[in-house]
């Protein structure tokens, strides 16, 4: 803790700001988990890794493009897809035998997963640091509440929400959605009334993970891409889900704000301590609501 | 008590006189490796007890381990208490963070337990991480002076084998005592146990205090094998691997956990030597257990050869 130190009211606006994009990032990621744990049931060890090798993909894309705004803008529509592409195959040709398994088998499947993922990126990718440029229309930073604040932020602020309203859209104004919905509360029921929910599992799985690859690619340029990125977001993704409710959209929303916003504050009043802060308001979370905010699927 | 089967006696009492010869006949660096798959496998054992056989959603273990292990680390580093009293304040210091921790999760249930205990001991975690001036943080501490008669490897390795020997045996006590039987059935069926007037939170919290004081020991343990310890012990990761070596060796049985153990560390030694992608290699043969030994290792032998099979309801899923 710094002595003597004061907190004005710009200091609070930016931290504020600062706590809101790094919220939309936590949102996108987590969204992605809540919905694989909604309709499989499966906490997706794995989903880290897919977060970093969203990152990764989108450093590769970056750099082969030759950088700039095109490379920019193309690594974050193929990074994802690349990392749906991936979690596919893992999908169809591995995890769909398991369904009918012991539920922790599943999680141990994820975690073998996640094991050999980070492994492939090691091999792949190395150990160095990486890193990719903004477009020069989003470097540098406008002052707000009379301090300054990254464009890139405010990209990330815009991005959060328009993901979110993809998503609710997706699943409740289309078929496919409103299926996987069902599926997530009652999967027999769905099965009995003749949809393949083989290939609901696959494409909820693929739409999770696609979404971890988005927010791995949305953050490779705010971050240096390293082996180990995998470790925090995984952690902060399963507590965001489950104070937001398991399974709920909304809910890993609520819970990305909680845990962005007290993040950065805590960084403001005690920066020594800030990382313990979000896990102190899961916590409180959890005691007064033990199911999470928002009402859970399961 | 252990009135099961003569072989199994048999079998345990003649590889005990392994072990014990065994630093005789090895070189140190083996010796070290198979006293650091004791820590480990005292460690797995501890979690079995409320996983499998609470069927507690305990998902972050290390953090009682790593809690044992930095007391002893830093009586001794800073304070001037004899090493015994050191060395007993770890395992109880474990437990009572057990208690504080468990008292607030078993007023959860399943996945939501896990997940308060997650972010319980993820405090702990970044507090020792951050804590530069008590911890040394990311660095830990290095150098930690333990008496004379068990600083080096072989004798270390006798002493963490006395010890392990001892805690299993109290385990198995415990799993085989009233307690243990009632544990277990407030792990099948919890209302009915609710129903007949047997307090299952109350039950569910004593396993996790013993449960977090035997993780305690395989702390303290760790320190005088490693004599340093560093954040990581505490870290998310480590517990899902823990977690893991009891899936590996077979949960619901008692010595599963320390096969999961010992496969984890000598794959880890040994496929590391070759390639710096032991993970990689880990992976793929978890993937092969699970499609081909879906029981674990211990549940796949003791169903192949007749020893009693595994408790089929399982009740630590869902």
């Amino acid at each position: 803790m710094e002595p003597g130190h004061t907190i004005t009211l710009a200091a609070v606006g930016s931290h504020l700001l600062v706590g809101l994009s790094r919220a939309m990032i936590l949102f996108i990621v987590s969204s992605g988990l809540s919905f694989v744990l909604g309709v499989l049931r499966v906490p997706n060890v794995a989903h880290g890794s897919l977060y970093m090798i969203g990152a990764f993909s989108a450093y590769a894309v970056f750099t082969s493009i030759g950088g700039g705004s095109t490379g920019f803008w193309l690594a974050l529509a193929l990074a994802p897809l690349v990392v749906a592409a991936v979690s596919f195959v893992a999908e169809r040709s591995l995890f769909c035998r398991l369904y009918e398994r012991e539920h922790l088998m599943l999680l141990l499947f994820t975690f073998a997963l996640m094991l050999i993922l980070d492994d492939l990126v090691k091999i792949i990718w190395g150990a160095e640091y990486r890193s990719i440029m903004a477009p020069d229309y989003f470097k540098g930073s406008v002052t707000i509440f009379g301090s300054s604040f990254p464009k890139y932020n405010l990209f990330l602020l815009a991005a959060g929400p328009v993901v979110a309203v993809g998503l609710w859209l997706f699943t409740n104004k289309t078929k496919i959605g409103k299926i996987a919905r069902a599926a997530a509360v009652d999967r027999e029921m769905v099965g009995a009334v003749g949809i393949n929910v083989s290939w609901i599992f696959a494409f909820a799985f693929v739409l999770g993970c696609f979404l971890a690859g988005l927010g791995g690619a949305l953050m490779a340029p705010t971050v240096s891409i390293t082996l180990g990125m995998d470790h925090d977001i995984i952690i902060e993704a399963f507590l965001i889900v489950t104070i937001g409710g398991l399974g709920n959209m909304w809910g890993a929303m609520v819970g990305s704000l909680i845990f962005g916003i007290t993040q950065s504050f805590g960084v403001l009043l005690w920066p020594q301590f800030a990382i313990v802060f979000p896990y102190a308001a899961v916590v409180v979370v959890l005691l007064a609501r033990p199911t999470g905010l928002l009402k859970s699927v399961w | 008590m252990f009135k099961g089967n003569k072989k199994t006696l048999l079998v345990s009492a003649i590889l005990f006189i392994c072990l014990l010869v065994a630093p005789s006949f090895l070189p140190r660096f083996y010796t070290y490796i198979i006293a650091s798959i004791y820590v480990t496998a005292l460690l797995a054992m501890s979690l079995n007890l409320v996983v499998g056989y609470g069927g507690l959603y305990q998902f972050h273990h290390c953090a009682f381990y790593g809690v044992s292990a930095y007391t002893l680390a830093l009586l001794i580093t800073k304070s001037h208490v004899p090493f015994w009293v050191a060395f007993g304040a770890g395992p109880i210091a474990a437990a009572l963070t057990g208690y504080l921790i468990g008292w607030f999760c078993v007023r959860l249930s399943k996945l939501y337990f896990g997940m308060l205990q997650i972010s319980l001991g993820s405090l702990i975690w970044a507090i020792a991480f951050r804590w530069y001036s008590l911890t040394g943080g990311d660095d830990g501490i290095h150098g930690i002076s333990v008496p004379d008669f068990i600083s080096s490897t072989k004798s270390s390795y006798y002493f963490i084998l006395v010890v392990l020997t001892i805690s299993l045996v109290l385990m198995y006590i415990i799993i085989k005592s009233p307690f243990g039987t009632t544990l277990q059935a407030t792990r099948d069926n919890p209302e009915r146990c609710e129903a007949v007037g047997i307090n299952v939170r109350k039950h569910q919290l004593i396993a996790l205090v013993i449960s977090t004081f035997f993780a305690g020991v395989a702390g303290v343990l760790y320190v005088i094998l490693e004599q340093s310890v560093f954040p990581d012990l505490l870290f998310w990761v480590f517990s899902l691997e823990i977690f893991i070596m009891c899936l590996l060796g077979g949960w619901f049985t008692f010595a599963g956990p320390i096969i999961g153990a010992a496969m984890m560390v000598s794959l880890r030694t040994f496929v590391g030597v070759y390639t710096e992608y032991w993970t990689l290699v880990l992976g793929v043969i978890l993937i092969l257990l699970i499609f081909f030994l879906p029981e674990g290792i211990m549940g796949f032998f003791l169903d192949k050869f007749g020893a009693k099979a595994p408790n089929e309801d399982h009740g630590g899923t869902r």
